[in-house]
């Protein structure tokens, strides 16, 4: 072992919050745990309800077509009212949220994957390589992505794996700019410095001591993109090349109850209010996150933890 | 400054470049115009004549350079579904946008920086929060489901504004409004950030300490400082207004450039697509550029580098 260690030895016996200390700043933040109660929820809603709901959101029952919302004596599952063959909107909206989640994740994670990648290639060699990926980054910024979309989906088709394809490489822009202006910070500090000199590999110095440093930001980032690509999705779904039958999301739900709208307006409005809710949960969540992972302002939370204890 | 302006337009040109020739080619995967232009049971001498008038018949290298020489005297070359110039089609509809998102990004401006300011006043106030959860619900809002229950309840049951339409004001409202709250949402967040931070500098405790009264503290101290980071994100916010369009255009029926690209996609009708994507990164670009310009009237030190 080279000398090169000890400053990750020192970054890991700092020390850091928990677990449980996290959550505990959770608990003193009112709307980021409601939101976070509220996605998990949802989640679990999304893994475990479809087999547990069997046939109900899937079979059909003439008699209650376009029934409306708020009527209990047709039974729990058509309180938020019945589309246009009946069938209960509430559970058709837990068997699209997985869906709905699982193309916003797959494309958050292709992205990030991909967006840090090329950011740390970017920011730490530099050089043409750097720059080319830097033009082709403007290239993809210079247009609407929800335009840009529209073409590459109309060409391959509107596909579930296209659909995640798309979104990714129109949000890969985003992480490896953060990336890249991070580590262009991170990389002339003495610790990078430090461990470059007493020969750690690139590798190592990349993975021990500047990608640690991005993190956080990168989490906070995800938070907030995973909301973006979810209206990305539903606005494609909206306009017809995004998610096809028989898959479907909020947004198709909310595309197909458009036709309805004078006459049975809970079509579209229920899986909109969703939409709205976990866009809004992880904006929450984003916001908690990004001070309590940041020591310099970590104490804004913790500071209450304290006078309410 | 203007070594900078420079560098940038050349840059923007490499990638205004880079955007046309991924277009140019992916338009040429989605298979040949003809399909769809003729009936099904044409002729074989037909289907030629189209593909020889069209020049859908020559290597795709050779369509390349023509479309290249093509843009050098902006030439797109004609549509196919109305027979008219493209870059006309794309030039007629572009107004109707630019205005959309002129109109929504000037409205969430006015609301963001009033908002903010007094937000920012008494931060944790119950008008603070208030404002902070309301911009943020205004920001995850989808723009289409916004739209549709704004026809629902302004439209269809209260009867104040038509549902779909272009002649008259009233039917601005609606689509402004819509395309107005995403962003509103997002720079309410940032105007109240940024005016928290002018309030507690020097200046501003200097003016206070000189008895100046709490409209000229926020709105002529702090506020013209405060308001760079919200430029920045507004000129941020211009290509999302740009998406924004497209959905909105679709459902109120606004012959504007989002429109008309969806509709060329789906006809093949390249020319058009391909003088809408040009025209659309133009306009951005401008718009950056001008943001460039704005920032360094406001920010005298930004001028040096």
């Amino acid at each position: 072992m080279n000398s090169a260690v000890l400053p990750g030895e020192a970054a890991r016996r700092r020390p850091r919050p928990t677990k449980w200390a996290m959550l505990a700043l959770l608990r003193r933040d009112k709307f980021a745990l409601a939101a976070a109660v509220f996605l998990v929820v949802v989640v679990l809603a999304a893994l475990v309800g479809p087999p547990l709901l069997g046939g109900i959101g899937i079979d059909m029952d003439l008699m209650a077509r376009n029934a409306p919302p708020f009527e209990p004596d047709r039974g729990f599952w058509h309180i938020l009212g019945s589309d246009a063959l009946g069938r209960p909107i509430l559970a058709r909206i837990i068997i699209a949220a997985r869906p709905t989640l699982l193309i916003a994740a797959a494309a958050v994670l292709l992205s990030m994957v991909v967006g840090v990648l090329l950011g740390l290639i970017a920011g730490y060699k530099g050089g043409i390589v750097g720059d080319v990926i830097m033009r082709l980054t403007d290239i993809v910024m210079s247009f609407p992505s929800l335009l840009l979309a529209l073409v590459v989906l109309y060409i391959f088709g509107p596909a579930i794996t296209n659909v995640i394809i798309v979104l990714a490489i129109t949000r890969v822009p985003v992480y490896l700019r953060t990336t890249r202006a991070e580590v262009l910070e991170i990389r002339s500090r003495m610790f990078v410095v430090a461990a470059e000199v007493t020969g750690a590999s690139v590798f190592r110095t990349v993975s021990r001591h500047i990608l640690p440093m991005v993190v956080p930001t990168i989490a906070t980032l995800m938070t907030i993109e995973f909301a973006f690509v979810m209206l990305a999705e539903a606005s494609l779904s909206f306009l017809g090349l995004g998610v096809q039958a028989p898959d479907f999301t909020w947004g198709v739900m909310v595309a197909e109850g458009r036709s309805y709208l004078a006459t049975a307006w809970w079509l579209s409005f229920w899986p909109g209010v969703f939409i709205a809710l976990v866009t809004m949960s992880l904006n929450l969540l984003s916001n908690w996150l990004r001070i309590a992972t940041d020591p310099v302002q970590r104490w804004r939370l913790e500071r209450e933890v304290a006078s309410d204890e | 400054m203007t070594y900078y302006l420079t560098k940038r337009t050349l840059w923007s040109a490499v990638s205004l470049f880079g955007l046309v020739v991924f277009v140019f080619f992916m338009a040429r995967l989605t298979g040949s115009p003809v399909d769809l232009y003729l009936p099904i049971d044409a002729p074989e001498s037909l289907r030629e004549d189209f593909e020889r008038i069209h020049g859908f018949d020559l290597p795709l290298w050779q369509q390349f350079v023509d479309f290249l020489g093509g843009l050098l005297t902006f030439d797109f070359g004609q549509s196919l579904r109305q027979g008219v110039p493209a870059l006309e089609l794309v030039l007629r509809a572009m107004p109707t946008t630019l205005l959309l998102a002129l109109y929504s990004i000037g409205l969430a401006l006015i609301v963001a920086i009033v908002t903010g300011a007094l937000a920012a006043w008494r931060p944790n106030s119950i008008f603070d929060r208030i404002a902070t959860l309301l911009s943020l619900l205004g920001a995850s809002l989808p723009n289409f489901w916004v739209a549709i229950v704004g026809v629902l309840i302004f439209a269809v049951t209260l009867r104040w504004v038509p549902t779909s339409g272009t002649g008259s004001v009233a039917q601005w409202i609606l689509p402004v409004f819509v395309l107005a709250i995403r962003p509103a949402g997002l720079l309410v967040q940032v105007a109240r950030s940024s005016m928290i931070s002018a309030l507690s500098s020097a200046y501003v405790k200097t003016a206070q300490a000189k008895g100046a009264a709490p409209a000229r503290i926020i709105f002529i101290h702090a506020l013209r400082n405060a308001m760079l980071p919200v430029i920045t994100v507004a000129g941020d916010q211009a290509a999302g207004i740009i998406n924004g369009a497209v959905i909105v255009e679709t459902i109120f029926g606004f012959p504007g450039v989002g429109k008309l690209l969806i509709d060329s996609i789906m006809f093949r009708d390249f020319a058009v697509v391909q003088a809408g994507v040009m025209v659309t990164a133009v306009a951005i670009f401008i718009l950056n550029f001008t943001i460039d310009i704005v920032y360094a009237v406001l920010d005298p030190r930004t001028r040096g580098h």
